[in-house]
């Protein structure tokens, strides 16, 4: 993993300094409201719902056991033992005050982190693929590229102040897990065709929200040594063309949608041809960072764990649980394993702080002392030894965090709604509970098979509703509750939009509503067919009569 | 939304007033002596001048720096004479994550959970 140097550590102590003289002046009176709120939003404090909320980054989703145990220390001690995994791979604090945010800040610093830019009109916490460096598909780890972004993105002086947020996403691997068409720049490492030469694909436009737009190629190949040139010019595109006069059309997909793609590329390609060169630079700090992140020793194993093999044999439930949590590891005798943070009837993406303690042990005592956080609000431990996964198993079992669903019907991605959030127009997590629980018997999980479903508590999207195989968005009707259902959307290289199936639910019709839509694909699948297939295969139009009769009875 | 809100349009009455403390974060309610944590404590505003006098009362504090985002939320008030926003947002506000019954003011005033139910 990357460990700060002096330069990091510097410039964090330093910022944290700031915030706590600029705290002490908000309290003491010499800085109004509207004076501070920018400056506490650049250090990821809202003022949400019920209470402050703290944002912390976690860049590219990596942790080692050393910060979750700070972070779990600090849930204890200025927050409400626990904390919530986000789909933007960050940490949210729910109830910190703003008088202990600077000591807060401070414990961040001392173990590498920070919550700089998780809020604001600024490139936030890059985020990446959750099995970089250990995925078989991939050409090149994409972590030291995305450490380079967050230092080339922290307090880049030109780009503070940008129309509107940015998010970069970043992959080395062939299967895009990092979603890249759905962010504002996404950054594919790859070989070129021809002469097999390692680079990368920009992509740029990406984004749900008001106005979801699929992010498109503006180049298919960039040498390395080009990338922060590359990027540089996308950035002066967008920071001189994008749009300041509406903050609902300020996205760079607004402007790359208005400007036509081939325009959009051309004004970019125009910026870096005349922009600095930072080619030498690049390849050294890269070369500096790349290290950090090869550092895990292993053992010489066999492809084959005989342990593994006959503890799947001997206990069923064990073997139900390996089904959807393992990924092939490019290590023989290892692989990577996905922790569900979404326990039946749970809140999704919460974790107490006794979990993250001993799972922190776990990641210690299995997995080189390191975890990832997924975009879908999960953990992955990524270097685990096949020979050590029912032990594994049985501790996690006895953490409450051994749920066999990743990836099924209640794998359910939900952002914090309408029960914390201060922009929500509707509860999310209490959708999210309902339908868990109904579909919660795990072999009714098994036979639906992989289901996407992702709830948002408002048009902004951070729920990811618009890509999930059923989306589900909550909005205000008539002063109650209203949720929209959305089917066919994807979260993957075939990125798609789901389209609106009928009219607006209330709360308590969701989950019935999500069950005739599973039981219509459940009576015309063909043999090994997943939803998202069948779905493609029969077009949305084919659930419409079951989710609209099923509105229509609710009504009478 | 940091200043109260100088609403131009007439407040839906009954109303309540509602602020966050600047230093804890915490939703507060305008009482008949000062700012309560208790949702079941606040004064409520019958009439225009009612309300105008709360709204004052927020913009001072928030002018001295003691809260921010001070609003007027309308509510029904039960027959303990006990109010109950209209909207669900700020009913939310006033009993904390519906999610987590454990946590916020329907935990500290259980009084108040059951009465919203």
């Amino acid at each position: 993993m990357y460990a700060y140097d002096e330069f990091d550590e510097r410039f964090v102590r330093e910022r944290v300094a700031q915030f706590r003289d600029q705290v002490a002046r908000r309290l003491s009176g010499s800085l109004t409201e509207d004076e501070f709120r920018p400056l506490r939003l650049q250090n990821g404090l809202y003022l949400q719902l019920h209470a402050y909320m703290l944002r912390i980054a976690i860049p590219y989703g990596v942790l080692s056991s050393r910060q979750l145990r700070q972070l779990a220390l600090i849930a204890d001690r200025f927050d409400k033992g626990y904390g919530h995994f986000t789909t933007r791979q960050n940490l949210q604090f729910n109830w910190p005050k703003l008088s202990d945010a600077p000591d807060i800040l401070d414990l961040l610093a001392d173990v590498g982190m920070h919550a700089i830019q998780t809020s604001g009109n600024c490139i936030r916490n890059v985020t990446a693929d959750h099995f970089a460096g250990v995925a078989r598909d991939e050409i090149e780890d994409p972590r030291p590229v995305a450490e380079l972004l967050r230092q080339w993105s922290s307090l880049h002086p030109e780009f503070s102040f940008l129309p509107r947020k940015f998010k970069v996403a970043v992959t080395g691997a062939t299967e895009d897990r990092a979603v890249l068409k759905a962010h504002d720049v996404g950054v594919r490492i790859l070989r070129h065709p021809e002469s097999g030469e390692i680079g990368y694909q920009i992509l740029a436009g990406g984004g749900l929200g008001r106005t979801p737009m699929i992010g498109k190629v503006v180049r298919d190949f960039l040498p390395k040594g080009q990338l922060l040139a590359y990027l540089d010019a996308i950035m002066r595109v967008y920071n001189s063309e994008g749009r300041r006069d509406n903050k609902y059309k300020a996205r760079i997909k607004i402007l790359v949608h208005e400007l036509g793609l081939d325009a959009f590329r051309n004004a970019v390609e125009s910026e870096f041809a005349v922009g600095p060169n930072w080619s030498a630079e690049e390849t050294a700090e890269l070369a500096r960072i790349a290290p950090s992140f090869s550092k895990i020793a292993y053992d010489d194993l066999p492809a084959v764990s005989r342990i593994f093999e006959a503890a799947k044999l001997a206990n069923p439930t064990f073997a139900e649980w390996v089904e959807n949590a393992l990924f092939p590891h490019r290590v023989a005798g290892y692989a990577a394993v996905t922790i569900s943070l979404k326990p039946v009837g749970g809140v999704p993406g919460d974790m107490t702080s006794d979990q993250m303690r001993a799972f922190a042990d776990l990641a210690e005592r299995y997995s080189s002392g390191e975890l990832r956080v997924t975009h879908a609000q999960n953990l992955v431990l990524p270097h685990v030894k096949l020979d050590d996964l029912f032990d594994l198993w049985r501790t996690l079992g006895a953490l409450g965090l051994a749920t066999a669903n990743v990836g099924l019907v209640t794998d359910i991605i939900a952002c914090p709604g309408l029960d914390y959030c201060a922009l929500a127009t509707a509860r999310s997590i209490p959708i999210a509970q309902a339908i868990s629980r109904r579909f919660g018997d795990s072999a009714r999980q098994r036979e639906i098979g992989p289901l996407q479903i992702k709830i948002s508590g408002c048009i902004n999207a951070c729920g990811h509703h618009h890509v999930g195989h059923i989306g589900i968005l909550g909005l205000e009707k008539r002063g109650q509750e209203s949720y929209q259902v959305t089917l066919g959307g994807e979260a993957s290289d075939n990125l798609a939009i789901g389209e609106l199936l009928g009219p607006g639910l209330s709360a308590d019709e969701v989950a019935d509503a999500i069950e005739r839509i599973v039981a219509g694909y459940l009576a015309k699948r063909r043999p090994g067919e997943t939803f998202i297939e069948a779905v493609r295969r029969l077009g949305v139009n084919a659930f419409k009569s079951a989710f609209l009769r099923g509105a229509q009875d609710a009504a009478a | 939304m940091s200043a109260t809100k100088q609403s131009s349009r007439k407040p839906l009455l009954p109303a309540i007033l509602i602020a966050n403390d600047l230093r804890a974060g915490d939703v507060l309610f305008r009482g008949a002596h000062g700012w309560t944590r208790d949702p079941a404590a606040a004064a409520i505003a019958t009439t225009a001048v009612d309300a105008e006098a709360l709204e004052k009362i927020g913009g001072a504090a928030v002018a001295r720096n003691e809260i921010v985002d001070a609003y007027l939320a309308e509510v029904v008030v039960d027959r303990d004479g006990r109010p109950t926003p209209k909207h669900f947002r700020e009913r939310f506000r006033t009993l904390g994550p519906s999610v987590r019954p454990d946590l916020g003011k329907q935990a500290d005033f259980a009084h108040y959970a059951v009465a919203a139910e």
